[in-house]
């Protein structure tokens, strides 16, 4: 096309008009919002200097507790997985009585106070509960006060992040596609690997994603049920509350910053997979 | 391949998709599913690509028994609406599929070398690499009939394939595509509900009309001598005038036009008219032209009120009309159908 476009300032017409006047208002959003509050969760741990964060950091205590929480984040995301595609699959495409009541309880975590969530995941999974009970004598098992327990809390609350991502995508992903590759000869296994999945796969990365980010910093429902004995079930976020009654604000702060980098690290490594994925597509 | 349809019902509920419907394709052959929406055409097409089940009657392809044979043993290609290209797949990866989910997959030298050939045929080989949704929309077309074509089927399908072309591509597209059924030497079923696609590219064209087959001929027949008055009045750019016969004379009161023979029994009944078999002459009458459209060749074309109705005619040879004449109507020809179905071709 070599349609000539109205001259302006610029060689390119811009869909949106005003660039600069959206420009500054977005970067004074993001100053004010974002990078003002993270500047000053990196300024303050420099208080104790290299060293002192060097040394807060290798806590064996702080140790525990990042890996514990990035590694329940991960692990309850890598479940949620395919827990929430086989949820999003039944929302969108079988027909069946209660659909509706699924549908709308699948958002019950968005909305329930998580410190409510906590409280009773813990009172059914603990020794004496319905399901902690079970479990206990017959295998032995222990959840409530136990890193499963934490496990099981951050699934709870990161669920509906990966149901609702894959969701909209899955019903709008026709059932065309499937019935194109059963007409060349697929079998079913062979559809859903090869046509179905990876068509979903930048939803169900984002919902990774959303999930994960969700459980790292998820604090109200994991201290009820994980007993928080340190070095053991003691998560990051927790500590930096103990820090902060402690009016250790650098050694909070540098707890803080460690997850904010952590955090990034992962979600700039799982973006940048999405962008390879997306390639071709707009 | 033959395709052999016997009695075929498909029921949604209480609705007859399909209301038994038969229907043979020769090898070979190219044949038209013609109908308005909701006629069932793209129901037959899908039952005859194992989509869709029937709840009776009968299907051969190549003289063997589909019933419990799914779409994927059938080795049918189908050329979907919307294309159905895998959209996370480069243009040879969709192509390459139907390869490469083989129970013997093809080394993948041979794959990329078929596919590459196909990609030639349908004229895109500059396209491998890219997405589907890099491409335009005629494109898309050639690669999912590439895509198609890659399994070897004997029996293509096409539901509405030239959808979504503009009809400068549409027209060039449909001979293209019928030439290489030719080439190919397969059986096509085309889907369609555009008269001048299916009368164009199919040898015969099956007019379907809420779950049934009303007619199966070539364009020339089903012009010459419509079976059904639905098929009158689809076909072709027919008129339809209501009418009544007596005593084997058809006549149009209350619209001004003058009464013609026809081999009928007596009471009310329908007479379809091509633009070309209503003719306008010079006279006093309730008639009155609206507009002239002179043509390069032939007879003017003329719109004519007549009380409350409009009319589309042409003016007799060597007659010149002007808005605002009053004129008189006759029929050089029609085909009637009275209200038991029975059929006459007047004039």
């Amino acid at each position: 096309m070599s349609a000539s476009l109205p001259a302006g300032r610029g060689a390119r017409a811009r869909a949106i008009p005003g660039f600069r006047a959206t420009l500054a208002v977005t970067l004074l959003w993001l100053a004010v919002i974002v990078l003002i509050p993270l500047a000053a969760l990196a300024l303050r741990p420099l208080e104790l200097g290299p060293a002192g964060l060097i040394a807060s950091l290798s806590e064996e205590r702080v140790v525990a507790a990042l890996g514990l929480s990035f590694g329940a984040a991960l692990l309850a995301a890598l479940l949620n997985l395919p827990l929430g595609l086989l949820l999003a699959w039944a929302v969108v495409r079988l027909r069946f009585p209660g659909r509706g009541i699924l549908d709308a309880a699948l958002d019950l975590p968005f909305a329930l106070p998580t410190a409510v969530a906590g409280i009773a995941l813990t009172a059914i999974a603990a020794p004496n509960g319905w399901v902690g009970g079970p479990l206990a004598e017959l295998f032995g098992w222990k959840i409530a006060f136990t890193r499963a327990g934490v496990v099981l809390a951050l699934m709870f609350v990161s669920l509906p992040f990966i149901v609702r991502t894959v969701e909209p995508v899955l019903r709008d992903m026709a059932a065309e596609a499937e019935e194109a590759a059963a007409t060349l000869g697929a079998t079913r296994a062979q559809t859903v690997l090869r046509v179905v999945l990876p068509g979903l796969l930048p939803a169900l990365l984002t919902g990774f994603s959303l999930a994960f980010a969700r459980s790292v910093g998820e604090y109200g429902s994991v201290i009820f049920i994980a007993g928080n004995l340190p070095m053991l079930t003691e998560i990051a976020p927790l500590l930096i509350v103990i820090r902060l009654e402690q009016y250790d604000y650098a050694g909070a702060a540098a707890v803080g910053l460690a997850m904010l980098v952590l955090s990034f690290l992962l979600l700039l490594a799982i973006e940048l997979v999405q962008r390879r994925l997306r390639r071709g597509r707009r | 391949m033959t395709v052999e349809v016997r009695g075929v019902t498909r029921r949604f509920g209480n609705l007859a998709a399909l209301d038994g419907v038969s229907l043979s394709v020769a090898e070979g052959e190219f044949v038209a599913l013609l109908g308005p929406s909701g006629s069932g055409k793209t129901t037959l097409l899908r039952v005859l690509a194992g989509l869709e089940g029937t709840d009776s009657g009968t299907l051969h392809i190549a003289g063997r028994d589909m019933a419990g044979v799914p779409a994927r043993e059938r080795g049918i290609g189908v050329v979907f609406q919307h294309y159905a290209l895998f959209r996370h797949m480069t243009v040879f990866d969709n192509v390459a599929f139907g390869l490469r989910v083989r129970r013997q997959r093809p080394p993948a030298a041979e794959i990329a070398q078929r596919v590459r050939r196909l990609l030639e045929l349908v004229q895109v080989p500059e396209l491998e690499r890219r997405y589907p949704e890099q491409i335009s929309g005629g494109q898309r077309q050639r690669v999912a009939l590439a895509r198609a074509l890659a399994i070897e089927p004997r029996l293509l399908l096409l539901d509405e394939p030239f959808g979504a072309l503009d009809a400068l591509v549409r027209k060039e597209v449909r001979r293209w595509l019928r030439g290489l059924h030719d080439g190919l030497g397969i059986t096509s079923v085309l889907v369609t509900h555009d008269q001048e696609e299916a009368m164009e590219m199919a040898d015969r064209v099956a007019v379907m009309e809420r779950g049934r087959v009303v007619q199966v001929d070539t364009a020339a027949a089903l012009l010459r001598e419509p079976a059904t008055a639905f098929v009158a009045g689809f076909v072709g750019d027919a008129a339809r005038l209501p009418c009544a016969v007596r005593d084997g004379v058809v006549r149009f009161d209350p619209l001004p036009i003058a009464p013609i023979a026809a081999a009928l029994p007596d009471g009310p009944a329908t007479a379809f008219t091509r633009p070309g078999e209503m003719v306008a002459r010079r006279g006093a009458g309730e008639a009155q032209v609206r507009l002239v459209r002179d043509e390069v060749e032939g007879p003017a074309r003329l719109v004519v009120g007549a009380g409350a109705a409009v009319l589309d005619a042409v003016a007799a040879p060597g007659e010149h009309f002007a808005r605002g004449d009053s004129c008189l109507l006759s029929l050089s020809g029609a085909h009637v159908f009275s209200a038991d179905g029975s059929r006459a071709r007047a004039g």
